[in-house]
């Protein structure tokens, strides 16, 4: 009772708070995003620890792509290495949905569901997000690399990151998306999941180059977003800012974006 | 504290804050239909502190979803703070608080993190959020863990987050589905403290579930009890307890004889030598029958009263004791006050 007593007389004198504003998606999205990255902020630790899977690959995979290239560090690396910045988007964003999932069984998601928030902010606050953890790692993925004679084009990379981006968004949204209409069946989402992950990331001659696989392998690679993603990412961290393969990657990366914020936004507002 | 009547039309300089006519929610999952909430009418005045009772499965936390907008009705209508829950649900959102039954925090959010995401949800200032989300810590008793990732608390600590993120705003309308469940006793009588300040100070109507029965007895200016998704009582806790339950007497005799004796005298039911009558007004009768009884030659060797509970008022109107239900959603319609819509 005496823990309140002193609340009651500061609960008096405030009164309620009548600052009921008119909701805002830009400023709803904002106040999402802050929300989503105060965890990273928190715990930037958790962050190098999501690396850890995308350095093994550099490591262990990249000297044997060295051999296979007859020992030549900086070339395979300037091929490998885009790759990797690829597959760190790729894996990061595939499974953030796992925490709205999470959220989802617990009541904080609905909780947010209850506020006054746009809808459609709660995804795109949460798909921006994305943007965070992968511009560190990728950031990382490089600099780990340049000390091995992987050679950094600054605006080359700043570009390759800003691409990365916005397809990071369109696949977190699309995570989002999965763990939405999975609901409470984890398995499913889980299952979707690696079903997807991996194929894609094959087919994307992310690791292995594609050019000697077998015809359905080039036809997959085609229609494949990641195909042209992982082109552009190459051209641009060599510097070659003006290659078509650029073109091609924007308009993949614009196109994801595009496709998963539209679903992941129509699945939220059919959220309950 | 104040009791009002359950009348709703003495009400003359409040308006009704939530209003609800024919709420039905209809749930199909595999084939299979469940009637959650069947045509539920009800009223809740501004200011009100309204309690909801009722077994595990009867619709509770269903109609509070649909109230809140988390839920659309599979039929009827209902406005809440003024808003139309179809209509209007941002309206409704942005004048309500609601602490859900399940834990709110997102687990890898730190305690005093949320709340101040809370607050910025609610368009708060950045200042004020931060005075009050101190300000609940301290008297919710969340300072020990105020640092800390949600998912590392205890389930009473988490519970006690999740008032403290219903009330940052303080919404002129607070839902609670379960606010003490998980509690120990202390931060139970601490939520009250809260709640029945919270009242005092700016007149929230409070409208909540809970299954401590003596909470809403002694708390609840109205109690509302449902059963298999229907409202089947809605009254003062102290009507309902006189008009339905009344007081429950045992009287034991010497013998089993005596005792069927004193039962055709008074009426009542006989189990060996006791004796058990319900009346409205058992305490002051008690004497009296002991004194006639023993003129009449039957001496009470023991006595017992109890007062009724809101229990006695469910057994009474169901036939089953809430301390004893499972959860067995029955889809057997109970008599229904709402049976009109
Ligand atoms: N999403 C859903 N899909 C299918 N059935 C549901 C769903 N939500 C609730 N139900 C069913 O509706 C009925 C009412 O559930 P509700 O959660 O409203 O009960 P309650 O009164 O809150 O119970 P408790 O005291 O256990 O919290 C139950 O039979 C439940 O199984
Ligand atoms: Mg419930």
């Amino acid at each position: 009772m005496t823990t309140t007593a002193t609340t009651s007389s500061t609960t008096a004198t405030t009164g309620p708070a009548a600052s009921v504003r008119p909701t805002g998606f830009a400023r709803d999205t904002a106040t999402v995003f802050v929300r989503e990255s105060r965890p990273l902020v928190r715990d930037p630790f958790s962050v190098i620890f999501s690396l850890v899977q995308p350095l093994v690959f550099l490591g262990l995979f990249g000297p044997l792509l060295i051999g296979a290239a007859g020992g030549d560090v900086a070339g395979t690396l300037q091929w490998f290495v885009p790759g990797i910045l690829v597959m760190v988007a790729l894996f990061g964003t595939a499974s953030t949905g796992a925490n709205l999932l999470f959220e989802m069984q617990t009541g904080s998601h609905e909780r947010t569901l209850v506020a006054p928030l746009s809808r459609s902010a709660l995804l795109v606050g949460r798909a921006l997000k994305e943007v965070v953890p992968l511009t560190i790692q990728g950031t990382i993925v490089v600099l780990v690399a340049v000390p091995f004679g992987f050679r950094l084009d600054v605006p080359g990379l700043v570009a390759g990151l800003a691409v990365l981006a916005v397809f990071g968004i369109g696949f977190g949204a699309l995570s989002y998306t999965l763990a939405l209409s999975c609901r409470n069946r984890d398995w499913m989402f889980w299952m979707v999941h690696q079903t997807l992950l991996f194929p894609l990331m094959i087919l994307s001659g992310m690791l292995l180059p594609l050019e000697d696989g077998p015809d359905w392998m080039q036809v997959a690679a085609a229609v494949n977003p990641l195909s042209y993603l992982v082109a552009a990412e190459r051209a641009l961290l060599a510097g070659d800012l003006g290659s078509p393969d650029v073109i091609g990657g924007i308009i993949a990366a614009v196109a994801t974006c595009a496709v998963g914020v539209f679903v992941g936004v129509r699945a939220m507002r059919r959220a309950n | 504290m104040p009791r009002k009547t359950g009348d709703m039309t003495n009400h003359t300089h409040s308006a009704q804050m939530i209003t609800a006519r024919g709420l039905t929610k209809t749930f199909r999952s595999k084939g299979q239909t469940v009637e959650a909430v069947r045509a539920v009418d009800l009223e809740v005045a501004d200011g009100e502190l309204v309690a909801f009772l009722g077994p595990n499965g009867a619709g509770k936390s269903t109609t509070l979803r649909m109230l809140t907008t988390l839920l659309p009705p599979t039929s009827g209508e209902a406005s809440v703070a003024g808003c139309d829950i179809r209509h209007d649900p941002a309206g409704v959102r942005r004048r309500i608080g609601y602490v859900g039954q399940g834990s709110s925090g997102g687990h890898t959010q730190r305690v005093r993190d949320e709340l101040h995401a809370q607050g910025a949800f609610y368009g708060m200032g950045r200042r004020e959020t931060r005075a009050r989300a101190a300000e609940l810590i301290e008297s919710l008793e969340l300072g020990q863990v105020a640092n800390r990732q949600v998912q590392a608390l205890s389930g009473g600590q988490k519970r006690r987050l999740d008032i403290a993120l219903g009330l940052i705003h303080r919404p002129e309308l607070l839902f609670l589905d379960e606010p003490s469940t998980g509690l120990d006793p202390h931060s139970r009588a601490n939520l009250w403290d809260h709640i029945v300040d919270l009242r005092r100070s700016t007149g929230t109507t409070i409208f909540l579930t809970t299954h401590y029965l003596d909470e809403a007895d002694q708390l609840a200016e109205r109690v509302m009890v449902m059963d298999h998704g229907a409202v089947i009582a809605d009254d003062t806790a102290w009507a309902l307890k006189s008009s339905l339950a009344g007081d429950r007497v045992t009287l034991e005799f010497g013998s089993a004889t005596d005792a069927a004796a004193a039962a055709s005298r008074i009426g009542g039911a006989i189990d060996g030598a006791v004796m058990t009558v319900t009346a409205q007004g058992g305490d002051r009768a008690l004497p009296r029958w002991i004194r006639e009884l023993s003129d009449a030659g039957l001496e009470v060797v023991a006595a017992t009263h109890r007062q009724p509970t809101l229990d006695d008022v469910f057994l009474a109107l169901t036939g089953r004791s809430l301390r004893e239900e499972a959860a067995t959603p029955v889809p057997e319609p109970a008599v229904t006050t709402a049976a009109a819509a």
